[in-house]
C-alpha cells in the first residue's frame, strides 16, 4: 500500500490511508461469510505473530486473517520463545527476521517496541498489535469498520470513552484517530485514571459519567484491570467504580436508543458493563470481533502488497 | 414564635452587624428587625449581647465509637452547645474508623438521638487510616461525610496522597491533612527548640509540619484539588499556604485557639495538658498564625477538641497522649483576637461560621431568613473562671484550668430550640 511499510500506530497515518484499510477490510468481510473461507491474497507469504503479552482475540484474529488469505502464520508467545531462556528482545527479533518472514506482528508491554525493532530489522514489515500504553492501531481500524455500517462516516460523531484512560493504548490511538477522521472524543474517568494533560488531544474530559452521556453516539467502555485500581489507589473498590463509571441500562437509556456500545474486550461483566447492556441490541461488541478479522486481513494484505487484487 | 430582642446581630454571611431583633418560628429564622409587631411566645433579652450563627467547629474528636470513656457523642454534644457550637465535624480516628458508610450513619443517627447539635462525620481518606488504599469516598459522601481526612495519621506516602487528592478532586471533595512528617517527629512530645533542650524532652521540629505542607501543596496543584491543612502551627506553614493561595490554588487552613493563644513555654513544668500535635510552638510561630488570621490566609478557627482520660494524661510528659479539649474555651479564646484588634468581630465570627460552612458545603453558619435557627448568643464582656471539673466534656485536659476567661455563651439554640442557657443544658 502506498507509503506504508510498517503499521506502528495511528500517529502519522492520513485519512486516506485509514479509509483505504477500512474499505479494504470491508471488502474482506465477504470472504469471512463464505462457506469456504479462503482467498489467495497472501499465498507464499510468511507471517509471524510475536506476542510478549497475553492476548486471545488480537492474536487469534491475526492468525485467522493470515490463514484465510492463504498466508503461512506462525505464532510465538513469550513463554515459548527464547526470551524466557535469557535471549534479548532484539536477538529474538533478529533471529526470526533471519528466517525471512514478510510480516512480524508484535505485541509487547513496552511502549515503542515496534519502532525500536524496526530500526534493527530489514526486509520485513512490522505491525503493532499493541505496545504498552502507547498504540493499538488495528483495534481502532476495527472499531471504525464496525461503525461504518451504522454510521457511514464517523465524521462529526461523538464517542464517549470510559475507564482507565491512563493505561490504555486503545484510548491513545482513538484520540489520535479522532483528529484525523473528524470525530469527537469524550473521556470519562476520575483524575486517578487520566494521563497528564490528556485534554491536549483535543478531547472533552468528564469526571461525571452521567454528564457525558447525552449526545454520545457511541459509548466505548474500557476494561478495568482490578489489580491496577486497588494496588495503585486509583479507585477504592470495584463496587464504587461500578457505581461511578459502570455502564448500566439506566445510563445507556439516558444516552439514547441510537447510542452504540463498544468494548475492546475482554469484558468484566458487572464491573465496567452490566450484562444487559453487553447483550443489548445496542451492543456492537461481537461485531467488533468480527470486523477485527477483516481489518487484520486488510492490514496484512496491504503490507504484503497484495491488497489491490483482493 | 421566639423573639431575641435588642442584641447586636452579627451575621458575616450577610455582611450584617447591627443592634436589632431576631424572630424565630418553626425552627427557622423568620425575620430580622425591630418593631415588627409580631406576637412572641418567648423572649430572650439580648441587650448587650452578641447574637450570631451557631458556631461550626470543623475539627473535633468525639471518640465514639471506640473510646467512650474519653468522650461520647452525648458528652461531646453537651460540650459543644455549652461553647456555642451547633455543628461539629468529627474526625474518623474512632474504633472502628469512619472508613465505611455504616459508621458514618451510626454517628449521625446517635447524634440525632442526642439532639443537641449537628454532627457531620469526616470520612477517612484511607481504609483503617493505614495510608494504603482509598476509602469509598463517594459512598461516604452520600451518607453524610462532609470532608475526608486521616487526621492523627498523616498521609505519609506521596503516591497515595497524590491519588487521594486526584480522586477527591474528581468529585470536588475536600481533603484535610494532619501535616506531619513522622520521620522527623518520631518520639517527640513538644516543639523542638530551646525549651525542649532544657527539659531534655525529644522535640518535634517545625520542618516536620512545613515539609509535608510543601509537598502536599505541590500535589494539590497538580491534581487541582481542594486541600485543607488542619491545625496549622508554624510560621513556615502559614507562609506556604499564603503563597499557594496567592497563586490561586484551592488551599485552605485552620488554626486552633491554643496555637494563637499559647507558646511552647506552657509546657514548662512538664505540663501534659499543654501537649498536643502539632505542638505549641515559639512566639514567632504564634504571631505568624495570628498574622495568617489577620490577612485571611487562615480562614477557619477550629478546636482540634481532643478529650483524653486522666489515665492517658497523668503519666509523664513523654508518655502522655496528645491533645486538649477545646469546645468550651473556643469562643472566649477567639474573642481575644477581636479585643486585640487582629480581626473585626464580624471577621472573627466568620472563621467559626460561614467560612467553614463554605469549605464543607454546609447550609448552616448564617442567620439568613429561612435558614435553620442555629444561634449562639454570648456576652462578650463577662469574665469567668475556668474550672476543669465543671466542663461538660468528659475530657478535663485543658491548659486553662484556673484561668480567667472573657466572653461567655449565654444561650445556644439549635433549630430554634434553646438547648443551653446560662450554664444549664436543656435536652
Amino acid at each position: 500500500m502506498k507509503g506504508i511499510k510498517h503499521l506502528f500506530g495511528i500517529a502519522g497515518m492520513s485519512r486516506e490511508q485509514i479509509n483505504y484499510l477500512i474499505d479494504l477490510g470491508d471488502s474482506f468481510t465477504e470472504v469471512n461469510r463464505r462457506s469456504i473461507k479462503k482467498a489467495p491474497t497472501l499465498r507464499g507469504k510468511t507471517i509471524i505473530n510475536l506476542f510478549f503479552e497475553n492476548s486471545t482475540r488480537t492474536r487469534t484474529s491475526f492468525e485467522i486473517a493470515g490463514k484465510r488469505l492463504s498466508g503461512d502464520v506462525i505464532n510465538i508467545s513469550a513463554s515459548t520463545s527464547a526470551t524466557s531462556k535469557g535471549e534479548t528482545l532484539l536477538d529474538t527479533a533478529r533471529t526470526l527476521a533471519a528466517m525471512q518472514p514478510h510480516v512480524l506482528v508484535i505485541r509487547h508491554s513496552l511502549a515503542g517496541t515496534c519502532e525500536f525493532l524496526a530500526e534493527h530489522l530489514e526486509n520485513c514489515a512490522i505491525v503493532n498489535a499493541g505496545d504498552g500504553a502507547h498504540e493499538h492501531p488495528t483495534q481502532i481500524l476495527t472499531d471504525l469498520l464496525t461503525l461504518k455500517q451504522p454510521w457511514g462516516s464517523p465524521e462529526g460523531k461523538v464517542i464517549t470513552m470510559v475507564g482507565d484512560i491512563a493505561h490504555s493504548r486503545v484510548a491513545r490511538s482513538h484520540l489520535l484517530a479522532a483528529k484525523i477522521m473528524g470525530y469527537q472524543m469524550r473521556i470519562v474517568a476520575p483524575k486517578t485514571l487520566l494521563p497528564s494533560q490528556v485534554e491536549r488531544y483535543g478531547c472533552e474530559v468528564f469526571h461525571d459519567f452521567d454528564e457525558a452521556l447525552p449526545g454520545s453516539d457511541a459509548i466505548y467502555m474500557l476494561r478495568v484491570q482490578t489489580e491496577r485500581l486497588t494496588d495503585n489507589c486509583c479507585f477504592p473498590s470495584i463496587r464504587e467504580y461500578h457505581e461511578a463509571y459502570g455502564l448500566n441500562m439506566k445510563r445507556l437509556k439516558s444516552a439514547g436508543s441510537d447510542c452504540l456500545v463498544m468494548h475492546p474486550g475482554p469484558m468484566n461483566r458487572g464491573v465496567e458493563i452490566t450484562s444487559d447492556v453487553a447483550d443489548s441490541v445496542q451492543s456492537r461488541v461481537l461485531a467488533q470481533v468480527d470486523m477485527g478479522v477483516a481489518v487484520r486481513m486488510a492490514v496484512l494484505a496491504a503490507l504484503c502488497g497484495g491488497g489491490d487484487e483482493a | 414564635m421566639l423573639l431575641i430582642k435588642n442584641g447586636r446581630v452579627v451575621d458575616p454571611a450577610n455582611d450584617l452587624d447591627l443592634i436589632t431583633d431576631l424572630w424565630v418560628a418553626d425552627g427557622h429564622i423568620a425575620a430580622l428587625g425591630a418593631d415588627l409587631h409580631k406576637q412572641a411566645d418567648q423572649v430572650i433579652d439580648a441587650s448587650g449581647f452578641i447574637v450570631c450563627p451557631g458556631l461550626i467547629d470543623m475539627h473535633v474528636h468525639l471518640r465514639e465509637p471506640g473510646e467512650e470513656w474519653k468522650e461520647d457523642i452525648e458528652s461531646g454534644s453537651r460540650a459543644a452547645v455549652a461553647g456555642g457550637v451547633t455543628s461539629i465535624c468529627c474526625m474518623p480516628n474512632t474504633g472502628p474508623h469512619i472508613d465505611h458508610a455504616g459508621i458514618a450513619r451510626q454517628i449521625i443517627e446517635r447524634s440525632r438521638q442526642v439532639g443537641l447539635c449537628h454532627v457531620h462525620p469526616i470520612g477517612a481518606v484511607s481504609k483503617n487510616l493505614e495510608g494504603k488504599t482509598l476509602t469509598e469516598m463517594r459512598e461516604l459522601s452520600r451518607h453524610g461525610c462532609v470532608a475526608f481526612s486521616d487526621d492523627g495519621m498523616p498521609i505519609w506516602h506521596a503516591g497515595v496522597m497524590r491519588k487521594a487528592l486526584e480522586y477527591a478532586a474528581s468529585f470536588d471533595f475536600l481533603i484535610i491533612q494532619h501535616a506531619e512528617e513522622q520521620m522527623l517527629t518520631k518520639g517527640g512530645a513538644m516543639n523542638e527548640g530551646w525549651i525542649s533542650t532544657q527539659l531534655g524532652v525529644t522535640g518535634m521540629p517545625s520542618e516536620g509540619e512545613d515539609s509535608m505542607i510543601a509537598r502536599d501543596i505541590m500535589l494539590a496543584k497538580r491534581a487541582d484539588a481542594r486541600y485543607h491543612v488542619a491545625h496549622i502551627s508554624t510560621e513556615g506553614g502559614v507562609e506556604l499556604v499564603r503563597q499557594a493561595r496567592a497563586k490561586g490554588l484551592k488551599v485552605t487552613t485552620e488554626a486552633a485557639p491554643h496555637h494563637f493563644a499559647l507558646t511552647e513555654e506552657a509546657v514548662l513544668g512538664y505540663n501534659a495538658d499543654a501537649k498536643m500535635s502539632p505542638p505549641l510552638r515559639t512566639e514567632a510561630d504564634r504571631l505568624a498564625v495570628i498574622n495568617g488570621l489577620r490577612d485571611g490566609t487562615i480562614e477557619v478557627i477550629a478546636t482540634d477538641h481532643a478529650p483524653h482520660h486522666d489515665d492517658d494524661k497523668q503519666c509523664g510528659l513523654s508518655c502522655a497522649a496528645f491533645g486538649i479539649v477545646g469546645l468550651e474555651t473556643l469562643l472566649p479564646l477567639a474573642l481575644e483576637l477581636e479585643r486585640s484588634g487582629v480581626l473585626t468581630l464580624s471577621a472573627l465570627i466568620a472563621t467559626m461560621t460561614c467560612n467553614p460552612a463554605r469549605l464543607l458545603k454546609l447550609n448552616s453558619g448564617t442567620l439568613s431568613v429561612g435558614a435553620e435557627a442555629d444561634i449562639c448568643i454570648f456576652d462578650p464582656k463577662e469574665t469567668w473562671l475556668l474550672d476543669r471539673n465543671k466542663l461538660f466534656s468528659k475530657g478535663k485536659n485543658t491548659p486553662w484550668h484556673g484561668k480567667t476567661m472573657t466572653g461567655r455563651v449565654t444561650h445556644t439554640l439549635k433549630a430554634g430550640a434553646v438547648v443551653f442557657s446560662h450554664g444549664v443544658l436543656h435536652a
